[in-house]
């Protein structure tokens, strides 16, 4: 057994050696029931424990838990030593407390009195103990609590050092549990000013309580900027030995100089020439030190020193990003030192210098820069041994793509793409479609390259994918001949894969004409030659491939008799499943009655699409959001190029969406839900927090029954929702309409999750910037797949003015969306409503009405139901019907709901085809009424 | 910081720290499948995951692992040296520590830990600040057992 320092335990280590004799894990077990069984009946006993043994017994729940099994008493003895006089016992009451409670524990009154205590007391280290334990739990109630205490003990000039430290972190975890006990007003410089401390310990913790705030509130601790740049700048000259302690194997107060670096991170390049000088010979002193020989050949001298090199490197692409005169040459310079490192023999520098070349080779300045080292990131793809650095050089490629190294570049990645990890394939699968897409100059290249992809990699080759490369080849017919005759060819080798079968049965299906000159690809042998594939597909390229053959029998009528044999098999004809039977059935059936002309025009040829993003690089973002971002700043002519090659996009159907939104976001006042105003003034000065979770209730509340109006508004942003949802599906329009005067950039406007509960949601990407008095549009498709359905949040940020603006809001998507409304007669009714009487089945709720006694019909009718005439025999209740639709099946809604207009009551009843539903549509429905 | 794990090359978890709230079975099945995840890797591979949206950094010390999730916006060299100066302040306090220091003081471990991040920050890098707190602590216990001995 190992010393034991302070007090030891001597119980607890006893019983810690025993656990670690056990020979099996059921004699573990069977001690530790053992110790549970003696605890207990300690803590039971008349006997009353003195402090020492409490502790002990803490303690030793304390490790059975740490052990993995749960425990679910001693927590009062626990919170009973945080009142002892004895400083060990408390410390011990606290850690359990920590480690083992839960913030909604009932208890927490009591340990909140204890800390109080604590907090007041005079010994430091127990004021630290009750500071520690606030930031251990950090509920809202502890927020509530203590956030008028905590900001005083961080300014107040008496405190010590320690105890400031601690406060300012603990101030910090309860802003991040509650918003809005952070300190403002007068506060604000007084805390701004932390950074001027003369103990480096207190600067380190002030500057991420700092850096919190400021993300909060830009605007009023904008003050920081140029201390934080003189406390950087005193860090960076000084020599190591300056700051004794705080330097860490030679490299100067590493900690707080990339907390700095971050903090300045939240606002646009100083505008003040002498603090703006000062940043940028700071930065400079940074990447010059890089090139400086190491003065330590340990490894941690060269991590921190990197570290603080890459936070340096963050800071002025972000600066870059804002568009502000960074010195050209600081990004090249970064761009050079990152290229040293990509031959690194750390692993882990060369991961992160993949990493940060990724977002340079975005900014148009370094893209050059980044595009020198393409070499050396291929060569990373084929030597690399670790799976996580391959794939960031995969994304390195795919950010540093443009026309001039497409070619290169995609061909390097369809290589890799043979021996590539299968965890990567998809994804990468996905990168060469895009690249591919965006950058071809040539489509016969880029119909090459899908097919390719088909070939090497098919498994990974999503329906995206395919999808796409048929769109293209039907909007643009100078490669529609290619397409056939190259899809004609892959189709002869031996093993071809189910996609490229898909492909290929569309694309003849539709240009086969244009190679059925040629007598080796004549249209009995095309249709030959699919057809032999035919067995060995599944069902659902089975029916496309009979969709095929019909067209074959418009584009060569000379084949026809022979497809009619094949549609009448007894294997179509008659299959079991009822879509293929059906196309079968019905084609043969086309084929035979329709005259040449009318199978002409029914089988004509698809119509071009309507351009839109393409669906790949949605699904691309959805898995990672931060990569596509930097593709979508990237060099602008580049895409602008590709745009240029692009099939023109047919002219946008001006009519409907237009009109839609000047009712939305134009002047009509009428039109905007009245509701939607007062939100204004809350979200006024609230505009520069992060979070602004909640300001859109008012909107979300009037949107509950409407399909059209506005979600949120500020003085900047105006968004509303123009919805349509028909059975499982939705599609909804999402506009954002700038009011200010000013443009926003960096427009970004995504799912914060795209992995919701019960429900698939995909948004499209919108622009960029939006113009003053401009607005753009997003459409976002919505499929039901259960009934518990999580809110899907929408994330919003832009910068104004050069500030950054971040917030996040709840998108209108209710289960109830789902709901359409039946209608039935009296009859029918009663008899469904006598079918639902399990009581899981039913909800049943009295309640007092909160608005105005009117227009109930029409509240029901806007959330989804359809109201029954002639059914109640009491004219004023109300009878309402309808069908929930989701993936997963379908459940029948009856709703009854009567007034008592002189109680000012409602009774409403639900009952639901499914355990449960009721409830929520009940929970739904009641704050309307 | 949202959290730190140290776990043995068993996968048994030594010390559990979270910033963050989480159920209790959230944190079970993420200790489950970080530790099983950095278990596989190789020790020549790079000491940074991405997982789910955020970054797990990892170092190997004797028998132990330690790590910890960070945000995205956070530093990974940086961590790998926090990591490095808890081991180090472990190592100075316990005098060369081993696993068994930590199973058997894990109380410790942790008030060490508290001194060094507060709420996921960094509180205090300076070694020599955290050892004399950590002293201060030990101080106060060694006087109240005199006092127990003379009362008892």
């Amino acid at each position: 057994m190992p010393a034991v320092r302070g007090d030891g335990i001597r119980g607890l280590a006893v019983f810690i050696s025993d656990i670690r004799n056990c020979k099996s894990k059921e004699a573990e077990i069977k001690r530790i029931n053992k110790e549970l069984a003696n605890i207990r009946s300690k803590f039971k006993g008349d006997k009353t424990l003195d402090g020492y043994q409490k502790k002990k017994y803490v303690c030793k729940l304390l490790f059975i838990f740490l052990l993995g099994h749960d425990i679910d008493f001693g927590h009062m003895e626990a919170v009973n030593l945080l009142s002892s006089n004895k400083y060990s016992e408390k410390q011990i009451g606290y850690l359990f407390i920590s480690v083992l409670l839960d913030e909604n524990n009932d208890l927490m009154r009591l340990i909140i009195q204890s800390v109080k205590n604590d907090l007041c007391a005079r010994n430091p280290i127990h004021v630290n103990l009750a500071l520690q334990c606030i930031a251990n739990i950090g509920s809202r109630e502890m927020a509530e609590t203590f956030a008028n205490e905590i900001p005083k003990l961080l300014v107040n000039g008496d405190t010590l050092d320690v105890v400031k430290q601690s406060a300012a972190l603990c101030l910090l975890r309860l802003i991040r549990a509650n918003q809005d006990v952070a300190p403002a007003g007068e506060w604000t410089t007084r805390i701004i000013h932390l950074l001027n401390d003369p103990h480096m310990g207190v600067v380190t913790a002030a500057v991420s309580l700092i850096d919190a705030l400021a993300k909060r509130s830009p605007e009023e601790y904008k003050g920081c900027v140029s201390l934080a740049v003189s406390r950087l700048s005193r860090i960076v000259t000084s020599s190591y030995t300056d700051l004794q302690d705080y330097t860490y194997y030679f490299v100067p107060a590493p900690w707080l100089s990339i907390k700095l670096l971050r903090l300045l991170q939240n606002y646009p390049p100083p505008e003040d020439p002498g603090v703006k000088g000062r940043l940028n010979e700071c930065l400079d002193t940074l990447l010059n030190r890089a090139q400086e020989p190491p003065k330590s050949k340990k490894v941690q001298h060269s991590n921190a020193k990197n570290a603080v090199l890459f936070e340096a490197i963050s800071l002025i692409i972000h600066m870059d990003r804002l568009g502000a005169a960074v010195e050209p040459s600081l990004l090249v310079r970064a761009c050079n030192q990152l290229g040293t490192f990509l031959q690194h023999r750390e692993t882990n520098l060369r991961y992160l210098a993949l990493e940060s070349l990724c977002l340079l080779a975005t900014s148009e300045f370094s893209h050059e820069a980044v595009k020198r080292h393409q070499e050396t990131v291929v060569s990373a793809l084929k030597s690399e041994r670790d799976v996580s650095v391959r794939q960031r050089a995969v994304d390195l490629l795919y950010a540093m793509c443009d026309k001039t190294n497409s070619e290169d570049i995609v061909s390097e990645m369809l290589s890799y793409l043979e021996t590539a990890d299968y965890s990567i394939r998809e994804e990468m699968v996905l990168k060469v479609a895009i690249l591919a897409e965006k950058y071809a100059s040539d489509y016969s290249w880029y119909v090459d390259v899908i097919l390719n992809l088909i070939r090497i990699a098919g498994d990974y080759v999503s329906e995206e994918v395919w999808y796409r490369v048929v769109q293209i080849v039907i909007n643009r017919d100078d490669v529609q001949g290619y397409a056939a005759k190259t899809v004609f060819e892959a189709l002869q080798a031996p093993a071809c894969h189910e996609n490229m079968v898909k492909v290929a049965g569309y694309i003849l299906g539709e240009f086969g004409n244009l190679i059925a000159g040629d007598s080796r690809s004549g249209p009995m042998v095309q249709f030959r030659l699919l057809h032999s594939k035919y067995h060995l597909c599944s069902l659902p390229t089975r029916c496309l491939l009979l969709t095929t053959y019909v067209k074959f029998i418009n584009l060569f009528p000379e084949i026809k008799h022979e497809i009619q044999a094949v549609l009448r098999q007894d294997s179509n004809m008659r299959c079991a499943d009822n879509e293929l039977q059906q196309r079968a059935v019905e084609y043969l059936a086309l084929s035979q009655v329709a005259s040449q002309d009318v199978l002409a025009t029914v089988l004509e040829e698809m119509p071009p699409f309507a351009e839109r993003e393409s669906s790949i690089l949605a699904i691309l973002k959805r898995k990672k959001p931060n990569m596509t971002e930097g593709i979508q700043a990237s060099a602008k002519e580049n895409i602008k190029a590709a745009q240029d090659i692009l099939p023109a996009a047919p002219p946008p159907k001006a009519s409907d969406t237009a009109s839609g939104m000047v009712d939305l976001l134009g002047l009509g006042d009428e039109v905007i839900p009245e509701s939607a105003r007062p939100v204004k003034d809350e979200s006024q000065e609230e505009q520069h927090t992060v979070s602004l979770g909640t300001t859109n209730e008012e909107g979300l509340h009037k949107l509950t029954l409407k399909n059209q109006g506005v979600l949120f508004e500020s003085d900047i942003l105006q968004i509303g929702i123009k919805a349509e949802f028909r059975q499982s599906l939705g599609r909804m329009s999402v506009f954002y309409g700038n009011k200010s005067p000013v443009r926003l950039n960096g427009f970004v406007a995504a799912l914060a999750s795209a992995d919701l509960e019960g429900i698939q949601v995909m948004a499209s990407q919108v622009d960029q910037a939006v113009e003053a008095g401009a607005q753009v549009e997003q459409t976002i498709n919505i499929e039901a797949v259960g009934f518990e359905i999580e809110k899907p949040q929408l994330s919003v940020q832009f910068s104004y003015c050069g500030v950054p603006q971040k917030f996040q809001i709840q998108l209108p998507v209710f289960l109830h969306k789902f709901l359409e409304g039946t209608m039935m007669n009296a009859e029918a009714f009663f008899m469904r409503w006598k079918n639902l009487t399990q009581p899981s089945q039913e909800e049943q709720r009295i309640f007092k009405s909160t608005q105005a006694m009117t227009e109930e019909s029409l509240k029901l009718s806007g959330f989804g139901f359809g109201v029954l005439q002639g059914v109640d025999p009491n004219p004023d209740n109300l009878v309402g019907a309808g069908i929930l639709h989701t993936k997963q099946g379908q459940v029948g809604l009856l709703l009854r709901l009567e007034p008592n207009r002189n109680a000012g009551m409602y009774r409403l009843t639900v009952r639901a085809s499914r355990d449960g539903v009721a409830k929520m549509i009940v929970d739904a429905l009641e704050p309307h009424f | 910081m949202q959290f730190m794990l140290l776990f043995s090359r068993q996968g048994k978890l030594r010390l559990q720290k979270w910033y963050t709230a989480h159920p209790d079975k959230t944190k079970k099945k993420i200790t489950r499948e970080l530790v099983t995840t950095i278990l596989t890797r190789k020790p020549k591979m790079c000491s940074f995951l991405e997982w789910r949206d955020l970054k797990v950094v990892y170092k190997r010390y004797a028998s132990l692992y330690f790590c910890c999730a960070i945000e995205q916006t956070d530093n990974e060299l940086l961590t790998l040296e926090i990591i490095h100066r808890y081991v180090e302040l472990l190592d100075k306090y316990f005098g060369s520590v081993c696993e068994l220091d930590i199973i058997f003081n894990f109380e410790k471990a942790y008030f060490i830990l508290d001194e060094l991040l507060l709420g996921g920050e960094v509180q205090e890098t300076s070694k020599k600040t955290v050892l004399k707190a950590i002293a201060a602590q030990d101080l106060l216990q060694e006087d109240e057992q005199v006092e127990q001995g003379i009362q008892d």
